[in-house]
């Protein structure tokens, strides 16, 4: 007989947490809000996941993650459903995610506002490595679709920053 | 196939198509780009492109009993309905910017309008896309103001690809017969309606870029009935070459 496995949703949230984000493995899909609900039945778990950029490469990986991670402690079959509405934004990423990226060389993001116009403002970052606010934008699009280039003036490191979203 | 396909459909592989493949396009540019930055914001984009594409073929596909990837590479030219500007080649890095800032124009008022639409899903989509439209946008249109305010060459090389594509534009802001009753249920608005607003805008970039909003005839395009550039029938051998020779090959 299965030994009994204790099902709750504070256990499942727990492990969730332990999902590192493939590309920034320092904060977890928890960290960045991508879980919108945890719903579990009977025999079933299921996961409500809001995905970040469209064409992420990352996705299918946490998915499968998920699955793999939860069928393993939990002995249940595992759904993940996308959910689509409302659109995940950086705002959702938590104050201890923020910390996490920033101490791992990546600038957070900053509050999102409300558009006007087609050009949005070239945002104000601090250098995730001295704090200097002397910085300056290199290019709208960094190393995945989720970041953009900057370089701080003082400290002259390039870095990524997290752009609102 | 095709008379099996309702209206909705239609438009969802419309603009599934237009997507993919505007994003095949701009993945040409991987390894060419002009500096490493610029390489990797045409590529970025083209994920987000491909990415967008997938969110409008998983829906048609559902619908029609048919996987994403079957849609993707195993449709003929004909039953590709993507405008004719997106298929053009990329040409010089003027050419690939001018094409990215007519259609991110259109996209973006196009996704503006859809993310009220009566259909749920498709609003849905709409309003999680127009985040990174707007992103494109505004890369394509500083990038419009710097080069065609830029050296004598930059300057004249962005007029001539302002000129030689503006003809594809107002394909994109037509509406098509078949999608009447989608308008009438509040699915789709009328695009045609879009174009007043959207023209005076580019045109106002355009007027910062120092450059002249062209003065162009429409081409009779009908990307939309699947009938095709010659250009895209080489852009699709390049993209379904695995699954037509490996059928059925994954990953």
């Amino acid at each position: 007989m299965q030994p009994s496995i204790p099902t709750n949703k504070t256990a499942i949230w727990q492990e969730l947490e332990a999902i590192p984000d493939p590309e920034i493995p320092v904060v977890s899909i928890v960290d960045l809000g991508m879980i919108r609900a945890v719903e579990c039945q009977d025999q079933r778990i299921i996961i409500h996941l809001s995905p970040t950029y469209n064409g992420c490469p990352a996705l299918e990986v946490i998915q499968m993650q998920i699955r793999a991670t939860l069928e393993q402690s939990f002995h249940r079959s595992v759904e993940v459903k996308l959910a689509l509405d409302p659109p995940w934004t950086t705002d959702w990423i938590t104050p201890s995610g923020r910390e996490k990226l920033r101490n791992y060389g990546i600038a957070p993001p900053q509050p999102r506002k409300a558009p006007s116009g087609w050009r949005d403002e070239t945002a104000n970052v601090s250098c995730p490595h001295c704090g200097s606010s002397a910085t300056g934008l290199v290019s709208a699009y960094g190393s995945t679709p989720c970041k953009a280039l900057y370089r701080c003036n003082d400290c002259l490191e390039p870095f990524d920053y997290f752009k609102c979203h | 196939m095709t008379s099996t396909w309702q209206p909705l459909d239609h438009f969802l592989l419309m603009r599934g198509d237009d997507c993919l493949v505007l994003g095949h396009r701009l993945s040409e540019w991987c390894g060419h780009g002009p500096v490493l930055e610029q390489d990797m914001a045409l590529t970025n984009i083209a994920l987000d492109l491909i990415g967008q594409a997938r969110l409008y073929y998983q829906y048609a596909g559902a619908r029609l009993g048919q996987t994403e990837d079957q849609l993707a590479y195993l449709r003929t030219e004909r039953n590709y309905f993507n405008a004719w500007l997106v298929e053009q080649p990329n040409g010089d890095f003027a050419h690939t910017i001018v094409r990215q800032f007519y259609y991110d124009w259109y996209e973006n008022a196009l996704l503006e309008v859809l993310e009220g639409s009566a259909d749920e899903h498709l609003a849905a989509i709409a309003a999680k896309s127009r985040k990174e439209a707007r992103y494109h946008r505004q890369f394509s249109s500083e990038w419009v103001i710097r080069l065609g305010d830029g050296t004598e060459e930059s300057h004249q090389r962005m007029q001539v690809a302002l000129n030689r594509l503006l003809p594809y534009v107002r394909e994109l802001f037509e509406n098509q017969p078949r999608h009447q009753m989608l308008i009438a249920d509040g699915i789709l608005s009328d695009v045609n309606g879009l174009w007043e607003g959207t023209e005076k805008e580019m045109k106002a970039v355009i007027t910062e870029a120092t450059l002249s909003f062209p003065v162009a005839a429409a081409l009779p395009a009908r990307g939309r009935d699947g009938l095709h550039t010659e250009h895209l029938g080489y852009l699709l051998t390049e993209l379904q070459y695995m699954q037509r020779t490996y059928p059925g090959l994954t990953w």
